[in-house]
């Protein structure tokens, strides 16, 4: 089973796509924050994360520069999953090694599903 | 022409412009300092050319032009410290709207992945008489999104961060993509949507987003406005070295009055008004910004209850 995990910090999407996920069958491990979502990454070795960029106590972006700056966590997959949309907030994430860069209000939750789906390495 | 001689006493009252439509204390009011400041110059030129005549004392003169420099020199630095008082104010202004959109956007995701789950199906079929007041809600929502998308663009443009990435692509293209987003829209509006491709070529470079975007809005509206049945003509042709988009309808048009004011930020014209309320005034606003940013024209002509045409021009790829 494909093991996906989601940080966020608004419980209400966790629950949202959190259900869509798992009956689509993945295993949804679910972080609060920058801190817990980067323990989490190198504990349960997920096959995507998917990352808020406005998150407590360390934000997205540093998460996501750590990621990518450890060997052993580097090759996953991150999607942004966000409500910032700045041009400079999109280049930047993409800069730092995000895979896709999704802004939340403006896709539908099934698009969401369909972008992790075809982003998780086989 | 009749000169309306209490328009132009009203346009010169300058105490009434600042306490009314400024809203500011008269000494804090630049139109009205500046005013002071002349007086004062004139005052002491005439001063300094009496007492020069009249005692001929150089230091006399040189303490008078003095003492009136101080005082033009302190009338100018309230009025600067009043304008900086005024950026920052607008810079607050600018930073709440971003502040509090983006705070507006997780609930309003959140409400949308709801009622996306609701709809899928997955927690078990919605009832078919529950349906449509799902539906309302998804509207609404949506609605909502879109007008927080159009605040932080309307933010962005005046705090000079809009930013396009162009990209060579065909506005004829751009145009039909969109009007078949738009056809469920308008064959529930009970309006014809007909597209005409007269160009030659019709590649600029764009970005494909925001040209979307100019189309869609005036599409939309040109469906919006149309009252009962009607048809909106799309027509996408060459004018010189641009390509043109022309949005034609036969609704209910903007007042003569009115017009002047199309392009501003939330204009919405009294006849629509009466008609409906849907609508922000945001649109039409950011489309002329997004035309102007890649180098082209927009433009309308339109007559009350006969329809308006909408267009703009956009420079062709070489």
């Amino acid at each position: 089973m494909k093991k996906i995990l989601f940080v966020e910090d608004e419980p209400s999407l966790q629950q949202t796509l959190g259900t869509i996920l798992r009956q689509e069958g993945f295993e949804v491990v679910v972080a609060l924050d920058g801190i817990e979502g980067l323990e989490k990454i190198k504990k349960e070795k997920p096959d995507l994360v998917l990352l808020d960029l406005i998150l407590p106590k360390l934000d997205g972006f540093e998460v996501l520069k750590k990621i990518k700056g450890d060997p052993e966590i580097a090759q996953t997959p991150v999607i942004v999953l966000t409500n910032l949309e700045g041009t400079e907030d999109i280049e930047k994430a993409l800069e730092l090694g995000a895979t896709t860069y999704l802004v939340k209000a403006n896709y539908e939750i099934d698009e969401v599903v369909d972008k992790i789906t075809q982003s998780i390495p086989n | 022409m009749a000169i309306d001689t209490n328009k132009i006493i009203k346009d010169l009252n300058i105490i009434r412009e600042c306490r009314e439509e400024l809203r500011v204390g008269i000494w804090q009011c630049p139109q009205f300092l500046f005013i002071v400041m002349g007086g004062i110059t004139i005052l002491g030129s005439l001063a300094t050319y009496y007492v020069g005549t009249q005692y001929a004392e150089p230091e006399i003169v040189v303490l008078i032009t003095l003492g009136v420099t101080a005082v033009i020199f302190s009338i100018g630095h309230v009025v600067v410290a009043n304008f900086s008082h005024i950026a920052q104010v607008n810079r607050a202004k600018s930073e709440f709207v971003s502040v509090a959109s983006h705070q507006l956007r997780t609930p309003l995701s959140s409400i949308k992945w709801t009622l996306g789950l609701l709809f899928s199906g997955r927690l078990g079929r919605v009832d078919e008489t529950q349906l449509p007041y799902f539906q309302i809600l998804r509207d609404g929502t949506q609605r909502m999104i879109d007008l927080v998308n159009d605040l932080l663009d309307v933010n962005r443009i005046e705090l000079r961060r809009f930013t396009l990435e162009p990209e060579k692509i065909s506005l004829a293209g751009i145009a039909k993509g969109t009007m078949e987003d738009l056809s469920l829209f308008a064959k529930a509006n009970n309006v014809d949507l007909v597209f005409r491709d007269t160009s030659a070529s019709s590649l600029i470079m764009g970005d494909p987003r925001r040209t979307r975007m100019i189309v869609q809005n005036l599409v939309d509206n040109a469906i919006k406005y149309t009252k009962g049945k009607g048809r909106v003509e799309v027509t996408v042709g060459n004018e010189g070295t641009y390509v043109k988009c022309s949005v034609r309808d036969e609704g209910v048009g903007i007042p003569e009055d009115q017009q002047k004011k199309v392009f501003e930020r939330f204009f919405r014209a009294d006849n629509v008004l009466r008609y409906q309320t849907e609508g922000t005034g945001l649109g039409l606003y950011i489309a002329k910004s997004i035309v102007e940013m890649s180098g082209g024209k927009i433009g309308f002509r339109s007559k009350e209850n006969q329809g308006s045409t909408f267009w703009f021009i956009l420079p062709l790829v070489k």
